[in-house]
């Protein structure tokens, strides 16, 4: 094999190495990763003692989720005039 | 519990502004800071003339919350979004990302230089502990703490402006419409995709 037909052969090689390299299937849509909170933690409204607030007329045992839900619906449902004209 | 959530009644809004005032008020909110503010259409026209209450609406999927690059935003279990104000760099990110306009920068020194991103809290503060003065210096009244509902809600005259638990939200929206025989088409099917199968308003319907 003569030098020249060696160098045509390995310039070859290398020509379709390098154009099939382009072929490649990438991902085109970057996928972006939800970020995490990095802040502090926030207390439960529902943990506060409610004799700490002036001025309220809810009332709630501290640290009753449900007791909480429900003094905030009684407040909710004073939003319906409907039924305090009734 | 569902989520809480503000619903806004454009039959009955009547741009007093008091929803602005009453938040500015409980919150002591900055000067040039509006967390809350009153949009009205066709002012002006008579009979077309159209006003709505707009403040942050504590998205679902918030967008403001995917954009910020320091992820100081944070979901309640009550599905108020809040955000840390020592972690936010005032980029502006959420402002740009949100539909509503909601993210407020309070001018933090010379030459128009914007301060920590303020906005409505739905009345439930921040990361600092409840009913704090902490708390309340940097994003203002704890009203959920304290087991009632934000202030403009409550204060609203003509109870245009709903805010609570979106489930009884919706029941009291829905019973006012029954009664007064249109105002379901704000919502639903034909807001979102158009409307050829727009339902009559009933008879004898009064506007």
């Amino acid at each position: 094999m003569t030098a020249t037909r060696r160098l045509l052969i390995t310039g070859a090689a290398l020509i379709f190495a390098f154009g099939l390299g382009a072929c490649g299937e990438r991902d085109q849509v970057t996928v972006y990763k939800q970020g995490k909170y990095q802040g502090k933690p926030d207390t439960k409204p529902w943990e506060n003692d409610p004799a700490a607030a002036i001025y309220t007329t809810s009332k709630w045992d501290k640290g009753s989720k449900t007791g909480w839900e429900s003094a905030v619906k009684t407040r909710n449902l004073a939003q319906n005039e409907y039924t305090r004209a009734e | 519990m569902a989520r809480m959530k503000f619903l806004c009644d454009a039959e009955r809004c009547i741009e007093c502004n008091g929803c602005v005032t009453a938040c500015k008020n409980e919150n002591e909110v900055p000067w040039g800071v509006n967390r809350r503010r009153v949009v009205t259409i066709n002012d002006g026209v008579v009979g077309a003339e159209k006003s709505i209450s707009v403040a942050c609406m504590h998205c679902s999927d918030a967008p403001c919350m995917a954009v910020c690059p320091v992820d100081c935003f944070y979901r309640t279990d009550e599905g108020v979004v809040l955000h840390d104000k020592d972690l936010c760099i005032g980029c502006g990110y959420c402002f740009y990302a949100c539909p509503f306009g909601a993210p407020q920068f309070p001018q933090a020194g010379a030459f128009g230089l914007r301060g920590k991103m303020d906005k409505c809290t739905f009345c439930a503060g921040g990361p600092e502990k409840d009913l704090s003065k902490e708390e309340f210096t940097k994003y203002g009244s704890n009203r959920l703490a304290q087991g009632k509902l934000p202030a403009c809600a409550e204060m609203c005259s003509t109870k245009a402006l709903l805010g609570g638990d979106g489930d009884v939200v919706a029941d009291i929206y829905r019973q006012r419409v029954f009664k007064r025989g249109k105002g379901s088409e704000v919502w639903g099917w034909g807001t979102a995709y158009g409307k050829p199968d727009q339902p009559k308003a009933a008879a004898g319907a009064k506007s």
